[in-house]
């Protein structure tokens, strides 16, 4: 039971955007639709999740001056696999999401958990470790995306939610959420209602 | 092609880096408490943008580029690297912050203190990384494009920075409610920064 509450953390306690602020930068950038947020979401837990695990099977090998260099290539080597699966198969999502999938190698997310977590524990944890702060990182993006689409263009993964009629009578899309700005003051309003539900995160100044 | 002029202009308020793709958020919340370090590391960023875009450009436009290795031999006409960009990139700009790192200790022990300790951080900012991407996507006609895009958006990075370590520093004295202080704030201010750096886009 433990086991599973350090596992679950990184979903809402230790949520690696709202709590360990790391990952903020390509959070932000994708999440104008929902389609490329969750092709990025999976993107990073992939990647998170593997390179957690190859680390941690090497972790005993690696000379601790030169492990950043170590990790920082074995990160890009998942990053280009992911990148070159994606324009192969979603080129149009590639293309919207374009060099954000390369910045997944300096997503702060997947460096963090290599140093916190998986050079001190077995592969296995490693790579449970790596899909859960991915699928941390994922769900908050996804709100963002829910968001930011369904008031800023009325669609929810291209499909039309707010009915033809309601722009008949005058219903108009909020088109500054479609505008970059507005995902930071989203994840500022996630932030809030998470810590006045958990009191113990919020910080003194 | 727009001009250098232009095009350093545009990348300083219009791309900015942070308000307009977010990138190096992750040290941007976490150096802005105070401005004068903002600066340090804003200072550390336009430097390190400078030397690694130009030179990620030669190597892209020399090695990597379908048939840019033609130059050795016509029979790598056909030969196309750039699937290996993005580990060429990294290893790069690692290496170029290393090397500048040593430098500066070397020579200017005044500036090492200064920048010193920022360096190996920017090594995973992803302002810099995303600089280089960006260049390979818009495909600059020369290496002077390139410099003065770096520029350009260094000093945006710095503007940016030094700008929100201000707001910080007077948040401070402010009645926030309780949730929403640190973290919550921060971003929150940033979006309406962006909101108001998003009227200079006439230019």
């Amino acid at each position: 039971m433990m086991q599973l509450k350090k596992y679950l953390g990184p979903l809402n306690r230790n949520n690696p955007i709202t709590i360990q602020i790391l990952g903020v930068c390509s959070a932000l950038a994708g999440t104008a639709q929902l389609k490329p947020a969750v092709v990025m979401c999976i993107s990073v837990a992939v990647v998170c999740a593997f390179s957690n695990f190859v680390i941690s099977l090497l972790r005993n090998t690696i000379p601790p001056r030169v492990r950043i260099i170590v990790q920082l290539l074995i990160v890009a080597t998942f990053v280009i696999l992911v990148d070159q699966v994606l324009q192969a198969f979603f080129y149009e999502i590639s293309k919207m999401l374009s060099v954000f999938v390369g910045l997944i190698i300096t997503n702060c997310i997947i460096m963090g958990r290599l140093e916190a977590f998986a050079l001190a524990n077995r592969p296995l944890p490693s790579a449970i470790d790596g899909l859960a702060n991915g699928i941390g990182y994922g769900l908050v993006l996804i709100i963002i995306a829910t968001v930011r689409e369904l008031l800023g263009s009325g669609t929810l993964w291209n499909y039309r939610i707010i009915p033809e009629t309601f722009y008949q009578n005058g219903y108009i899309n909020n088109g500054l959420m479609v505008l970059p700005p507005m995902a930071l003051i989203i994840i500022g309003v996630i932030v809030w209602i998470q810590r006045s539900a958990n009191k113990e995160l919020q910080e003194e100044y | 092609m727009e001009s250098l002029f232009d095009l350093f202009i545009r990348s300083i308020f219009v791309d900015n880096m942070i308000f307009a793709y977010f990138l190096g958020m992750c040290s941007y919340l976490a150096v802005s408490k105070n401005v004068k370090t903002a600066f340090g590391l804003g200072i550390a960023v336009c430097f390190v943008l400078i030397i690694t875009i130009p030179v990620n450009y030669l190597i892209y436009n020399l090695l990597l580029k379908g048939g840019a290795l033609i130059w050795i031999s016509p029979a790598l006409e056909n030969v196309d690297l750039s699937f290996l960009s993005l580990i060429i990139y990294i290893a790069v700009i690692a290496a170029i912050v290393q090397l500048l790192e040593m430098i500066i200790e070397k020579y200017s022990s005044a500036l090492y203190n200064s920048l010193g300790i920022f360096l190996p951080l920017i090594a995973v900012n992803c302002a810099i990384l995303g600089g280089s991407l960006f260049m390979q996507e818009r495909n600059f006609a020369s290496i002077s494009h390139c410099v003065s895009y770096a520029a350009g958006s260094g000093i945006g990075w710095l503007l940016a920075i030094v700008a929100f370590a201000a707001i910080r520093e007077r948040i401070r004295y402010s009645n926030i409610p309780k949730p929403l202080r640190g973290l919550g704030i921060s971003y929150i201010t940033t979006g309406l920064m962006g909101i108001a750096f998003m009227a200079l886009s006439g230019i």
